[in-house]
């Protein structure tokens, strides 16, 4: 959008930086003042639902990535109220739902989306990005331009746009592991938060919040019983995924071997009748491996199942490419393996996939609630010589703290029951990320100065999070931030879309995650049995053994990967200390040993992992985006 | 080389990465973010092999391990523990 002319040449070039996001078509839309480019991916309505897309006044125009799934009780209901319609795509719908509602439509949605509506008799533009932030949306202005797209290497298609990093940003995830929207790893451009809509109308931005995720302590659901409340969540559930169905491609499902996919599968089973596809990541490390388990949910549900073998040598070799897709730094190679499992689901004909992400956030199955738990029944008596050895038994995949001294132990979760603070629950996680900045170089502390990562994100707290309980409060971190920031984000939409795969969430359903949030946290988490409701209504669903399984967090190989073989030739220029020095951010002598330590077999701390891989994707970003002339090399060299 | 410097040159190299103007004798590992909660695992491994001496359970605890001056009190303790029985046998 320009107050004066746009310049199409660009818009072209945007549309064509996210044809990985839509291959199958594309098309652009100019007037005078703005236009709007799209990269299709054909999911509804094949033949009809090319986009950018004009109501029949041509009036509004829309570009849209994502899925209302609620569009066909949209459409009768605007139908009802003399709505036409010339396609029969959900596009189509946000339309007409937009001309009848204005930007309260988004209300009424049932979806994933990032979309923009050009309102030509009003002159303004309005974007909004769904609640939870499955879809992504950036945006830049520069001079009198306004950018938007869904992905920032189509914003950096326009050459005005400055690609210097954003080193709170950066600082943001060697603590959190995720950034604080609005920002991104790039100064210049931000992102329209999850759950927020934007409008651009004379020369001004507006931004606000058209959904907030909330908890209610108060509420008396937990009075219902748990048989009414495990009946009704699954029926939500069953209504989501009969929504997230609908599409005029098949649809598969992924397949863990864990209870949140297994549960999405078996409920997609019965309604996709005899035949349905699964797919799943198996590691070559057995204490990763979860392939068992996937077989034994896979003949239980009697889907077809595919599975994609992934070794450290698989990682190192695409991890210039998953740096390319995240477009920010990460600092476990998690991602890697969902980008592998993603081009496998392509090369077998799908384009949508059904996931269980999100159950562990809504419905309490992170061991970081039980931690925190633990932690709680700690504080009462700090002078416990065994409570704090709880703890351990919430890791038994991880060696370090099972060996760990448990002097050692108690002061890593150490607890100050004087004054537990607002991130009592993460505060272990967080302080052991942030070691990895004393590799940060002296320029690059000099120009963080005093920032405090932690003090940006307390003031981005509602109000009512301080009364909440370290229970709620955790659940809140993860959901309103790790979940967009990470999940969703760098290990989802943007692995998926990197092979024009859609992933769709049933236990992401607005109503699902409205429901167990006004839930007791006893339903979530019965003393350390966690997804307590939810084991419940998968009785009969799922297998037992997948039921009764210790939860195993989907984890990868990390710094292990780099240490020799495929990732040697970029990792030698990437981390030589020359480039390094280059880049400015790093202390080169420190990257050099850290490197030496992996090489020699020595690290087995989280730290050095988080640092390794911090490290290097901070570099790949750089070297890809920041100083592009190097990314081809580093991108094609091992693919 | 003595006690001390082993033990510093291990430090430096392995936690510190080379940042040896940072660390002084009576630093704590953990408070100063020096060894994160397994790299005390990696010292323990590098106590035992270094200077063949088996640590016990009890013996896993900061007022050993968690300075540069406690360590090697700690190792000198052991090493003399270790002559004594020589000496005796």
């Amino acid at each position: 959008m320009n107050q004066a002319a746009v310049d199409p040449v660009v818009v072209h070039r945007m549309t064509s930086a996210l044809q990985h996001r839509g291959p199958d078509d594309c098309g652009v839309y100019t007037a005078p003042r703005v236009a709007l480019g799209h990269a299709r991916l054909s999911i509804l309505d094949l033949s009809g639902g090319r986009q950018p897309m004009h109501n029949a006044a041509r009036s509004l125009s829309i570009t849209f990535n994502g899925e209302i799934f609620n569009y066909l009780e949209l459409r009768d209901e605007l139908q009802g109220k003399g709505h036409c319609f010339t396609t029969s795509s959900d596009t189509e719908v946000i339309l007409h739902l937009y001309e009848e509602e204005g930007e309260r439509c988004v209300e009424k949605l049932n979806g994933q989306w990032a979309f923009a509506i050009w309102d030509q008799q009003r002159r303004r533009l309005f974007l909004s990005r769904d609640r939870l932030g499955v879809r992504p949306l950036f945006y830049t202005q520069t001079g009198n331009n306004f950018l938007f797209a869904s992905e920032i290497k189509a914003l950096f298609a326009s050459p005005e746009v400055a690609r210097d990093l954003d080193l709170e940003a950066l600082d943001q995830i060697f603590t959190f592991w995720c950034l604080l929207p609005p920002r991104t790893a790039f100064k210049s451009v931000r992102q329209v938060p999850p759950g927020h809509s934007l409008m651009v109308e004379n020369g001004q931005v507006r931004l606000w919040p058209h959904w907030r995720l909330e908890f209610d302590p108060e509420s008396r659901y937990g009075e219902d019983g748990e048989q009414k409340l495990s009946e009704e969540l699954l029926a939500l559930l069953d209504d989501a995924v009969r929504i997230r169905l609908r599409s005029d491609v098949p649809v598969g499902t992924y397949l863990s071997g864990g209870l949140d996919s297994t549960f999405i599968t078996a409920l997609t089973k019965r309604r996709a009748g005899n035949h349905l596809r699964s797919f799943s990541v198996a590691f070559e490390d057995p204490s990763l491996d979860e392939s068992a388990y996937q077989q034994q949910a896979s003949a239980f549900l009697g889907t077809e199942h595919s599975t994609v073998q992934c070794s450290r040598d698989d990682i190192a070799r695409v991890f210039p490419e998953v740096i390319w897709h995240a477009e920010q730094p990460i600092l476990r190679t998690a991602p890697a393996p969902l980008f592998l499992l993603s081009r496998l689901v392509r090369d077998s004909g799908f384009k949508v996939v059904l996931t269980g992400e999100g159950a562990d956030e809504t419905l309490g199955g992170y061991d970081i609630f039980k931690e925190v738990k633990i932690r709680c029944f700690w504080v009462r008596n700090p002078q416990s010589t065994w409570r704090h050895l709880l703890l351990r038994r919430l890791y038994p995949y991880m060696e370090g703290i099972q060996r760990q001294p448990s002097a050692y132990l108690a002061r890593f979760f150490q607890v100050d029951a004087q004054d537990p603070g607002l991130f009592f629950s993460h505060l272990p996680r967080w302080q052991l990320t942030a070691k990895a900045k004393a590799f940060y170089s002296d320029a690059l502390r000099s120009e963080l100065g005093r920032y405090d990562a932690m003090s940006e994100l307390e003031s981005s707290l509602p109000q009512a999070y301080r009364r909440w309980d370290p229970f709620l409060q955790a659940q809140f971190l993860e959901s309103n931030y790790l979940l967009p920031g990470y999940i969703l984000s760098s290990q989802g939409d943007r692995m998926a879309m990197a092979h024009s795969v859609e992933g769709r969430f049933p236990f992401l359903d607005h109503r699902v995650v409205e429901f167990a949030s006004k839930l007791p946290v006893r339903l979530k988490m019965k003393v350390l049995q966690e997804k307590y409701l939810l084991k419940r209504c998968a009785d009969g669903l799922v297998p037992s053994a997948v039921k009764k399984r210790k939860k195993q967090p989907y984890r990868a190989p990390d710094g292990d990967c780099f240490a020799q073989g495929a990732a040697r030739e970029y990792l030698d220029e990437l981390l030589s200390p020359d480039c390094v020095r280059r880049f400015g951010l790093f202390d080169p002598e420190a990257a050099a040993k850290l490197l030496a330590k992996f090489r020699a077999g020595r690290a087995i701390g989280a730290k050095d992992n988080m640092t390794l891989v911090g490290i290097l994707s901070t570099q790949l970003l750089v070297s890809q985006f920041v100083n592009p002339l190097t990314r081809r090399d580093f991108l094609h060299a091992n693919t | 080389m003595q006690i001390r410097e082993m033990l510093t040159d291990f430090v430096v190299e392995n936690f510190l990465f080379g940042r040896h103007g940072e660390l002084k004798d009576d630093d704590s590992f953990q408070e100063n973010g020096i060894i994160d909660s397994t790299g005390v695992l990696e010292l323990i491994a590098f106590i035992e092999e270094r200077f063949a001496i088996r640590l016990h359970d009890s013996d896993l605890i900061p007022e050993n391990l968690d300075s540069i001056r406690r360590v090697t009190d700690f190792v000198q303790r052991q090493l003399s523990v270790t002559t004594e029985r020589s000496d005796a046998a």
